[in-house]
């Protein structure tokens, strides 16, 4: 079974991030960058299909030339091979946009499951995988808590508002998994080594036959008009509790009338 | 006056309060018009006309609720070629976010995702990087689809007709490809649902363990408030994972958000700071969660917490 994984680079989520004020994209040079977090939970549980049912797992990530550590870090951790596409003309892309660069590249590939994480740290958004979906008209298990495959179906559990849903669909399928999936593994000094003698191909727009209107800031279809930082919050007061910690409590919230 | 759609979020048609947040705004865009997917249409036709649904599109059938969101992103599309609206807006909630994502490439539109306000000329306000800046964006193409969070408009009545739409679609294979074979419901617990609360009392490792959270249940119901967690404590197992506030799990934004034992990641933090007040109990003066806390106690919550509980059953009566 072959596998595909998503992931995106992204500002270190510790790090105090800005917007550039000359086109309101995130200012990525000014903070260090790391794999998404929410996509190692991805990565691992590519590895361990593979070690279950076989086949090769490839890193996909569409994003500028240090995006490449990304793949990198995610060959360390044990995939196979790595797909980058880099062009100046991605920058600024929406979601709208991310996902047609990666339906396009995913259709270079050959593939089984997509794995997606549940969200980028950054964009905050939680669409891409839905959208890719879309694009490729392939079934979406999104928001998997637990993923099984047995010959060519594909049995998630999706978490939901009100507990879980088991959903069903046959491959190639789309699916995206959150965080309590697994405990993503770390990378070893083997897996470092071995990393950097795996083979990742680049595609370009052209490659993908996109046009630059298609994508990047021109080809987002929404967009920023302003931005503004919004002032910190008053500093509130605090006590230690004196055995009245409760009481005062109270009385703070009587002032606020609350209750 | 164009329609701008509202896709209700409903349990079997009692129907969610932050739809009604998103009819009330939309009456300040245009006509609100509702669409309801799934069975019970009936029964919230009432609340619907209450808070200003001119229309109400209605898809009824076990077709469009046993796949996963690819029906309803049709449903919606059909009504957006039909009705020409001028934006549609749908509840920035897990899978509303997805309904949303498929609805805005079927339709060659961009979308914005959890607005916190849109504006008559259709400019959405978001908050970002933890409510530390306010954004304000537009869709630049097509219909704009925006998903907007709960509890950020106060909703009104404003009743209107709620004329009944029969919808039917006649779906595509690929929006049947991914089957609900099962549904596991959790157990209501009678309280407020977390993203609608005004008021939201949390617990993180700091309680101990799962009978920990009693002493944050008792305080969450004589405040009528609901109950939330940190990732530390869902993941323990000790509270369920629907409660779970922050990055990974619920935006809240109540108007009283008081965290017990949380020590304030920014994941957590990610979930709750642009609550309009902060109170925090937590034993570690040096927490980080006291520097987003508008009233904070430095103690062991196992004897703040019960004492604040009785004191505010006293102050009630
Ligand atoms: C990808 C990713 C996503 C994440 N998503 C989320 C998310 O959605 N939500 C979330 O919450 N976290 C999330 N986290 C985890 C987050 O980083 C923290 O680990 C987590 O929030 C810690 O929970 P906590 O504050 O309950 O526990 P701790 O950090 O262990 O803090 C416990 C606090 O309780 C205090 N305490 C202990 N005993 C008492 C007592 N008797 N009385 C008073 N105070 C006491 C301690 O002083 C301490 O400050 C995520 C992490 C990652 C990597
Ligand atoms: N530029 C990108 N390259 C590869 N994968 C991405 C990219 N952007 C988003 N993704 C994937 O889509 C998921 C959701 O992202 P988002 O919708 O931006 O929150 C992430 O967890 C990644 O798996």
């Amino acid at each position: 079974m072959n596998i595909v994984v998503c992931v995106k680079q992204v500002p270190d989520s510790w790090a105090e991030k800005k917007l550039n004020p000359s086109d309101s994209t995130l200012d990525r040079d000014s903070v260090d960058a790391v794999m998404n977090e929410l996509d190692e939970y991805a990565v691992e549980e590519a590895l361990v299909l593979q070690e279950a049912h076989g086949g090769e797992v490839t890193i996909l990530t569409m994003g500028p030339e240090k995006a490449g550590e990304t793949i990198r870090k995610a060959l360390s951790m044990g995939a196979d091979k790595g797909v980058h596409v880099v062009d100046a003309g991605l920058h600024g892309s929406d979601a709208v946009a991310t996902s047609a660069v990666l339906a396009k590249a995913l259709g270079t590939l050959e593939w089984d499951l997509v794995i997606f994480g549940i969200e980028s740290t950054d964009a905050r958004m939680s669409v891409v995988p839905a959208m890719v979906a879309e694009r490729l008209g392939s079934p979406q298990l999104s928001f998997a808590t637990k993923v099984d495959v047995a010959d060519s179906t594909v049995t998630i559990q999706r978490q939901t508002e009100y507990g879980f849903d088991t959903v069903e669909a046959k491959t190639p399928a789309v699916v995206s998994v959150v965080e309590k999936i697994n405990e993503p593994r770390y990378p070893s000094f083997k897996g470092i080594m071995a990393a950097k003698k795996k083979p990742v191909t680049t595609l370009t727009l052209a490659d993908l036959g996109l046009g630059a209107d298609e994508v990047g800031l021109a080809g987002s279809w929404s967009a920023v008009d302003e931005f503004a930082a919004r002032p910190p919050r008053q500093a509130g007061s605090v006590v230690k509790d004196e055995g009245d910690g409760g009481v005062k409590i109270a009385e703070y919230l009587a002032g606020q009338k609350f209750i | 006056m164009a329609e701008i759609l509202v896709l209700v979020e409903h349990a079997d048609g009692t129907v969610k309060k932050v739809t009604t947040e998103l009819l009330t705004l939309a009456r300040r865009l245009g006509e609100p018009a509702a669409v309801f997917i799934g069975s019970g249409a009936d029964a919230a036709l009432e609340k619907l006309a209450e808070f200003g649904a001119t229309k109400v599109y209605v898809a009824d059938g076990a077709q469009y609720t046993d796949y996963v969101v690819a029906p309803k992103a049709e449903v919606l599309a059909k009504v957006v070629a039909d009705a020409a609206p001028a934006a549609v807006l749908v509840a920035s909630t897990a899978e509303g976010k997805e309904t949303g994502a498929r609805l805005a490439v079927k339709i060659g539109s961009g979308i914005i995702t959890d607005a916190v306000d849109v504006s008559p000329d259709l400019v959405a306000t978001q908050s970002v990087f933890g409510g530390a800046t306010v954004v304000k964006s537009r869709v630049s193409r097509g219909v704009p689809v925006i998903t907007v969070r709960p509890n950020s408009v106060a909703p009104e009545a404003a009743p209107a007709a709620a004329a009944k739409v029969d919808v039917a679609v006649e779906l595509s294979p690929a929006a049947t490809a991914a089957k609900v074979t099962g549904r596991t419901v959790a157990e209501r617990s009678g309280r407020p649902e977390l993203t609608e609360a005004a008021i939201v009392v949390s617990g993180g490792r700091g309680v101990g363990g799962p009978d920990g959270f009693g002493v944050v249940e008792e305080l969450a119901d004589v405040l009528g408030a609901a109950v939330g967690a940190s990732r530390a404590a869902t993941d323990a197992g000790w509270y369920p994972h629907q409660f779970q506030v922050g990055q990974t799990g619920k935006t809240v934004s109540p108007q009283l958000y008081v965290a017990n034992g949380i020590s304030g990641a920014i994941q957590h933090r990610a979930g709750m700071q642009t609550s309009k007040t902060i109170v925090v109990v937590n034993k570690d003066p040096e927490a980080p969660i006291f520097e987003i806390a508008d009233f904070g106690v430095v103690g062991d919550l196992h004897q703040v917490v019960p004492q604040l509980t009785e004191e505010v059953r006293k102050r009630k009566g």
